[in-house]
């Protein structure tokens, strides 16, 4: 089963693509050490000097759009983020983050940077601010891929 | 039941009935991995640690080919050993190129077939009548040892293409006017399927639409087969295929009409494709002009650009960069003489690459300075430095601007 989740919101607007979550020029490695100290440095240069291991990203409307970069996710994971909470998520994004096992969670929510969010999957409620947004739960197929903690061991219980 | 040709396929590779919105694991017939997506994939597959599926695997490097520095050179070198132990498809330096224009040229996409491929614009050979998307590398590693993978069916927006392209107009205009209706994003998760007057749109043209409904954030896209897609593929060793079509009365998520006829000569300004505006109203001076990209790097791309710039020169502060999408495509420039035409204007022409398209090397545009290219996406820093512009428009007219120094159209030549 996902853990239940507690971690400070870093906060991005709408459309983050993945050439801004990791430049392409970092691309000639996939080493998560390498990559994380780059995470939007091209926004926002002091962002990865703020991030604490455990933060949620908390973005808007297609998150993680642009590239099939696994690289992105790796960043992220990288960085030690815990879950990422968007309007929506660009395809391949939300593919690679399944797969990878990183909790991927679609709602709306107002919060500010750092703000303190807890993330119950068990009744699919963000709190926030004393405030509390349900989301929807994954469907059944994706549900067992996450609870296998990605694709690789789903793949190797057999039940594929 | 009626389905559209989405949902036949990924029917027909699952072995079930399905329509969109069902979850199947289905049999893919390719899946593609570059050099940036391959290493990746590769430790994923080694984790499972069970045979390949090698004659589905297809190992094309391009990003950073060759290779740009060590880092580069490792990735290569993992990929080419992977595919060379496993006895994989592989296009090596000097025989393939970027990965989506082999792909289509070495008959890999076929009608009917399902191909995962891990890059974002492997949404490509919808062109060619294939469902075709991009996936991720732990994915594509899953595929190489297994031969399936997890989908969800996609919905289906309809693209009725009604009417004819004026003159000047090319399938880069077209699909930029229909980005500029449907948004970034706006066909998330979603098959974009052309119908209609599509006898129109010649094939090159076609994979150049089918590309670009990645900015879009569609899933994949669907052209019908035709005489044209029929006559591309004899000239190919595709093997066996099959022809789909979608049900007169299949259940479309969205219907748009599009009439070609108003379509004007366009251009993406920054930083989204999706933010068009007819060329003859941009006039932003460019320090660089591209021509290459899965998008338009095709022979038929070169054979424009030449055309306009035989015979003149190019902007003393410009630089030209002609980049073929594929071995094939530079050794056919070669024997049109196109390259000596770009060459004596005073362009530069080098061998295929994804190279600048992503920002990688050969071209890479410094602060501030200003791009207009033939590939597919202007996002901050795409091809640079965060400061610098991209500006996306057809073959012709990135050639007439490099000319003028300034974005512009043939006609001001
Ligand atoms: S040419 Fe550009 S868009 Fe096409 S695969 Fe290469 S980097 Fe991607």
């Amino acid at each position: 089963m996902i853990n239940n989740i507690k971690g400070r919101a870093i906060v991005l607007g709408d459309n983050v693509d993945t050439d801004q979550i990791i430049p392409a020029k970092y691309l000639n490695t996939s080493d998560p050490g390498k990559l994380a100290p780059h995470f939007m440095e091209n926004e926002y240069p002091d962002l990865v000097s703020h991030i604490k291991k455990g933060d949620i990203i908390v973005a808007g409307k297609n998150f993680g759009s642009g590239s099939s970069r696994e690289h992105a996710v790796i960043t992220i994971k990288g960085l030690g983020i815990s879950c990422i909470i968007a309007e929506s998520f660009a395809r391949i994004f939300f593919r690679n983050a399944i797969n990878t096992g990183i909790p991927l969670i679609e709602a709306k929510i107002n919060v500010s940077e750092f703000d303190e969010i807890s993330v119950d999957f068990s009744n699919s409620t963000i709190m926030y601010n004393g405030k509390e947004t349900h989301f929807k739960e994954y469907p059944e197929f994706l549900k067992n891929i996450i609870n296998s903690n990605g694709l690789i061991n789903y793949v190797r219980s057999g039940k594929w | 039941m009626s389905k559209t040709a989405a949902e036949k396929i990924f029917s027909e590779k699952s072995g079930t009935d399905s329509k969109s919105g069902d979850y199947v694991v289905a049999n893919v017939d390719y899946v593609m991995a570059n050099d940036i997506t391959a290493p990746i994939a590769i430790d994923a597959f080694n984790e499972l640690g069970m045979k390949a599926k090698s004659d589905k695997i297809i190992i094309i490097p391009d990003h950073f080919i060759p290779p740009k520095d060590i880092n580069s050179a490792i990735q290569y070198k993992k990929s080419k050993d992977f595919a060379i132990e496993n006895g994989t498809w592989f296009y090596d330096i000097g025989s393939g190129g970027v990965c989506h224009q082999v792909m289509m040229e070495k008959g890999f996409a076929a009608p009917g077939r399902l191909i995962a491929g891990a890059d974002s614009h492997t949404n490509t050979y919808g062109a060619l009548s294939a469902i075709s998307t991009g996936i991720g590398s732990t994915e594509a590693g899953v595929i190489f040892a297994t031969g399936k993978m997890w989908f969800k069916i996609p919905e289906t927006i309809k693209i009725n293409l009604r009417g004819k392209p004026k003159k000047g107009v090319e399938g880069k205009d077209i699909i930029l006017n229909i980005l500029s209706t449907i948004k970034n994003g706006g066909a998330a998760y979603k098959c974009m399927e052309f119908s209609g007057n599509i006898n129109y749109i010649d094939i090159n043209e076609r994979m150049t639409m089918a590309n670009m409904t990645t900015e879009a954030g569609a899933k994949c896209s669907f052209f019908d087969t035709d005489d044209k897609t029929i006559g591309y593929l004899n000239q190919r060793n595709t093997g066996d295929y099959k022809i789909v079509k979608s049900d007169e009365n299949a259940d479309f998520s969205r219907i748009i009409e599009v009439d070609m006829d108003d379509i004007e000569p366009s251009i993406a300004i920054p930083n989204s494709p999706d933010n068009v505006r007819i060329a003859t109203a941009v006039h932003e001076k460019i320090d660089q002009a591209y021509i290459g990209s899965c998008t338009n790097g095709r022979i038929e791309d070169i054979r424009k650009a030449a055309a306009i710039l035989k015979n003149k020169k190019i902007n003393k502060n410009v630089r030209l960069m002609v980049v073929p999408a594929s071995q094939d495509v530079y050794n056919q420039a070669l024997k049109e003489g196109l390259i000596n035409t770009i060459v004596e204007s005073g362009g530069y022409f080098s061998g295929t690459t994804c190279g600048a398209c992503l920002g990688g090397y050969m071209g890479v545009l410094g602060p501030g300075e200003v791009c207009i290219s033939s590939t597919n996406r202007n996002f901050i820093g795409r091809m640079g430095d965060k400061s610098s512009k991209v500006y996306l428009a057809n073959p012709s007219i990135v050639a007439a601007s490099a000319v003028l120094g300034r974005i512009g159209t043939p006609e001001e030549l």
